[in-house]
């Protein structure tokens, strides 16, 4: 074993270093520090946060959560409609949703499991506050006065022996009083509690509770609010409903998950979803072909390019090099239309190839709104994207190579193919690698010349960010998509090696 | 020699111009038998690598024919030449192994697995560098690339190799000793070789014979020891090895000797080797080991110039004395370290002089 070095100062020589070092790294890091918190704020808790809502799904439990308790008991399987008890705590927490205007949020998260669900939430929400629960809080109120006195209610929710002899009722108020201060300005304090809560106080006085100031209630006839909800629409009767509640009343969900892959969570666990609801396996495998299409058609247009830039006179292939970055400064979107105006029946290419006689008047192609318009138009626009890292390796091939592998005896196509082209190859790697990462996410191409055939995922996802608000499927949908990317970028890296790959230099 | 019969490699009134408006390279007339181990040296943009070039076929010459073994290669690609090229830059391909670029060659000319290998190790051996045949052209140092370059040259047995500035990048020892190997395997195997430098010391040291180019033209095409000690022009004179120029007019030509009048007004004997008039404008060259300072050493009817010591440099096996001289400061004489040398101090006067043979007349 050796001996730890000594520094001159009698220390060991890698504390001395790291003590030298350490303050380096410290105006490294104050260096990037700037870039480091843009970058972690505006790039990484957003993309973190993306991620979460693919799997988060508070809302069925913070919205309804009695409910969510209440179904707890209730078996999905019995193909029965729950009792009494999950209808009593539907009617609190609608009650309470309404007011924070909620429950349609919620409904809109349920439409995407079962349709119908949204305009249900809606109607029972404008009726809700309209039940006979009142005849209780008549009950309670002419029973004794007390039960209308704002104050008494602050003062018996402030005893902690009664709260726990009135769960139902406490918890009723304790959220009511809450709402009162957020949602109406108000002070629980001047208010009368509203029905629902002298309901809960109604459920916990017939369960047995010890009332603060006894009320007899065998004499109050009991409201069913099954019934009240069932007459408002009797999808509240039918199962289905209440098992979608149940299924997604955890708070998190890998139901968009199943959803992005066609699948979804039927009577019987996981199952397919019927065939005209399956799009998203289609579409990845669309986006896949079509990525890879635009590659390779990059590879074959973009090579030959690079290989003259990269020979040619400097000044003349500045010149060149000029026009493969024109793209570059012109918007996409005018670019694109210009594909439009290029592509479309009655444009520029079918007449021309029209009076030329190639193609009959009657049967122009149709090169646009289809999966042809998006490969040309993106071709075109990723192009500088595979010409470029081409280029710069092609420029630090030396021409010697080729001349020795000619002196040595190769033909042109030899010494190309077994001495230049192997030399190439990371700049095919950058090339590619840039061209589909890129391909396999843009949106604004395929939409406006890919029609319905065309299109990619992440128009899928657009939509459900814009349009359908279903952030969580578009989340999920976005994290198979990175996670695809990322298994593509790994395979590549074992084939080709992530070494092998050169921007330049 | 301009007939190109017999020779191996010639060049008959080749040309070259790249823009069409100037020629790089003027009326080139060269002829190499086989086995010859030629120079062209020459300051950059003399037309030199431009000649090699076309030779390798890489260039394709303006006017003019270039013949190998009697055939015009003017229409004959380069892959088809069979020549041997080493590059400037070695222009190892690094994607290949040692033993895989030594194989190239071979394989392109479809030579069987069994004879490939063997050929490549036998290639290898010959340049010392056997053990590395698994390594990458990266993984060598500027030395063992060189090697490998040469025997990647040599191992499909070419009759022609041309070498372009091969040793340029190598620090001096090495190049010293490479500069032996080279010539010794040439020589051994009796391959012709065309070798491109711009390092006179090199082209002395490696050639049978040296071409020396200067503005698109052979100026000179002889042995090393002709073309330093009998340069046929100033050019020549000045581009080879170091040397004293004197310039004068041409007084008087008896046969083989003549006499200058410096513009001093001193006079000297020379050797007329391009002036042919009395009156003729003139550069004296002498080398400056050939200048004598000891009066006893000189002949008795040998003209001297009067001179002045104005710096001793000890150079360790020389010494190395600037003197001024008929006008000019920058006249040197080079003395050898021996014990009974005597060593000149600053500010003394001498009287210098030389054999008439060593002071060469030329072209002004």
């Amino acid at each position: 074993m050796s001996e730890p070095v000594i520094a001159a100062d009698g220390r060991p020589l890698k504390a001395s270093l790291n003590r030298a070092l350490r303050r380096q790294k410290m105006r490294a890091l104050a260096l990037i520090a700037p870039l480091l918190i843009f970058i972690l704020v505006s790039f990484v808790m957003p993309i973190a946060d993306m991620l979460f809502r693919s799997v988060e799904n508070e809302i069925v439990s913070e919205t309804l959560p009695r409910t969510v308790a209440a179904l707890d008991a209730w078996d999905a399987g019995s193909g029965e409609t729950p009792d009494e008890d999950v209808f009593n705590a539907l009617y609190t927490d609608m009650a309470l949703a309404v007011e924070y205007k909620s429950h349609t949020r919620l409904g809109s998260r349920l439409n995407y499991e079962t349709t119908g669900i949204a305009s249900l939430f809606r109607k029972s929400g404008r009726r809700v506050g309209k039940f006979d629960t009142d005849v209780y809080t008549k009950a309670f109120q002419d029973a004794d006065p007390r039960y209308a006195d704002p104050q008494q209610w602050v003062a018996w929710m402030a005893d902690d022996s009664i709260r726990a002899k009135l769960p139902m009722t406490t918890s009723a108020y304790d959220d009511w009083a809450k709402m009162i201060v957020e949602a109406e300005n108000d002070v629980p304090s001047e208010e009368e509690p509203w029905d629902f809560v002298y309901s809960a106080l109604y459920n916990d006085a017939v369960s047995g509770a010890e009332l603060p100031v006894s009320v007899d209630v065998s004499g109050i006839t009991p409201v069913s609010l099954r019934t009240a909800f069932g007459d408002i629409d009797d999808k509240w009767l039918n199962p289905n409903v209440w098992r979608t509640i149940k299924t997604y009343s955890p708070r998190y969900t890998d139901g968009y998950f199943l959803n992005s892959v066609d699948l979804m969570k039927g009577a019987e666990g996981v199952e397919a979803r019927p065939e005209n609801e399956q799009i998203y396996i289609t579409l990845f495998i669309r986006t896949m072909i079509m990525s890879l299409s635009i590659m390779g058609m990059c590879v074959l247009l973009g090579y030959p390019i690079a290989w003259l830039l990269a020979n040619l006179k400097d000044r003349t292939a500045n010149l060149l090099m000029i026009l493969v970055l024109l793209p570059f400064w012109t918007s996409l979107l005018v670019r694109t239309s210009a594909w439009k105006v290029l592509l479309q029946q009655q444009g520029v290419i079918n007449d021309i190839l029209v009076w030329i006689g190639i193609v009959a008047d009657d049967n122009r192609l149709e090169l646009i709104n289809n999966q042809t318009g998006t490969i040309i138009a993106m071709t075109h626009i990723l192009l500088p994207f595979m010409i470029l890292p081409l280029y710069s390796v092609m420029k630090t091939i030396p021409p010697s190579y080729l001349r020795a592998a000619k002196s040595l005896g190769a033909t042109n196509w030899t010494a190309f193919w077994r001495v230049y082209f192997p030399q190439s190859v990371p700049g095919i790697g950058a090339g590619c690698i840039l061209v589909f990462i890129l391909a396999i996410g843009y949106y604004i191409t395929p939409e406006l010349v890919g029609g319905t055939k065309g299109v990619f995922i992440s128009n899928r996802i657009a939509y459900h960010i814009s349009s359908s608000l279903n952030w969580g499927l578009a989340a999920a949908l976005g994290t198979i998509l990175l996670t695809i990317v990322m298994v593509l970028y790994w395979v590549y890296d074992k084939i080709v090696g992530i070494d092998n790959v050169k921007l330049g230099g | 020699m301009t007939s190109t019969d017999g020779a191996f490699v010639a060049f008959d009134r080749v040309q070259k111009s790249y823009d069409g408006e100037t020629l790089v390279v003027k009326d080139l007339n060269l002829s190499m038998p086989k086995g010859e181990f030629l120079t062209m040296l020459g300051p950059s943009g003399s037309g030199k690598t431009t000649c090699l070039m076309m030779l390798a076929g890489f260039e394709t010459a303006t006017h003019g024919d270039i013949t190998l073994d009697g055939v015009s290669i003017n229409n004959i690609p380069p892959h088809k030449r069979g020549i041997g090229m080493v590059f400037q830059n070695y222009a190892l391909f690094p994607h290949m192994s040692v033993a895989e670029n030594l194989s190239f060659p071979l394989e392109v000319r479809k030579i069987g697995k069994s004879a490939r290998e063997e050929k490549v190790m036998r290639a290898l051996d010959m340049v010392q560098m056997g053990d590395f045949a698994g390594r990458r052209p990266a993984q060598l140092s500027g030395g063992q690339q060189q090697r490998i370059a040469l025997a990647r040259a040599l191992v499909f047995e070419p009759e022609l190799v041309l070498m372009d500035e091969p040793l340029g990048a190598l620090d001096k020892q090495l190049r010293e000793t490479l500069q032996f190997e080279i010539t010794n395997l040439a020589h051994e195997l009796g391959i012709t070789t065309v070798y491109v430098t711009h390092d006179q010391t090199e082209a002395l040291t490696m050639s049978d014979r040296v071409a020396v180019f200067d503005d698109g033209r052979i100026q000179q095409l002889a042995p090393p020891d002709e073309l330093y000690e009998q340069p046929e022009n100033s050019f020549v004179a000045q581009f080879i090895g170091e040397n004293n120029t004197l310039e004068g007019v041409v007084q008087e030509i008896k046969g083989n000797t003549c006499i200058v009048k410096l513009d001093s007004g001193d006079i000297i004997d020379a050797v007329p080797v391009n002036v042919n008039n009395v009156g003729d404008r003139t550069k004296v060259s002498i080398r400056p080991e050939r200048v004598e300072f000891n009066r006893e050493r000189l002949h008795d009817d040998a003209h001297t110039l009067k001179a002045e010591v104005l710096e001793f440099i000890y150079m360790g096996d020389i010494f190395r004395t600037r003197l001024r001289v008929a006008g000019t400061d920058e006249f040197v004489i080079k003395t050898r370290n021996a014990p009974d040398q005597e060593r000149l101090k600053p500010g003394q006067m001498i009287e210098i002089g030389w054999l008439p043979q060593d002071c060469r007349a030329l072209d002004a």
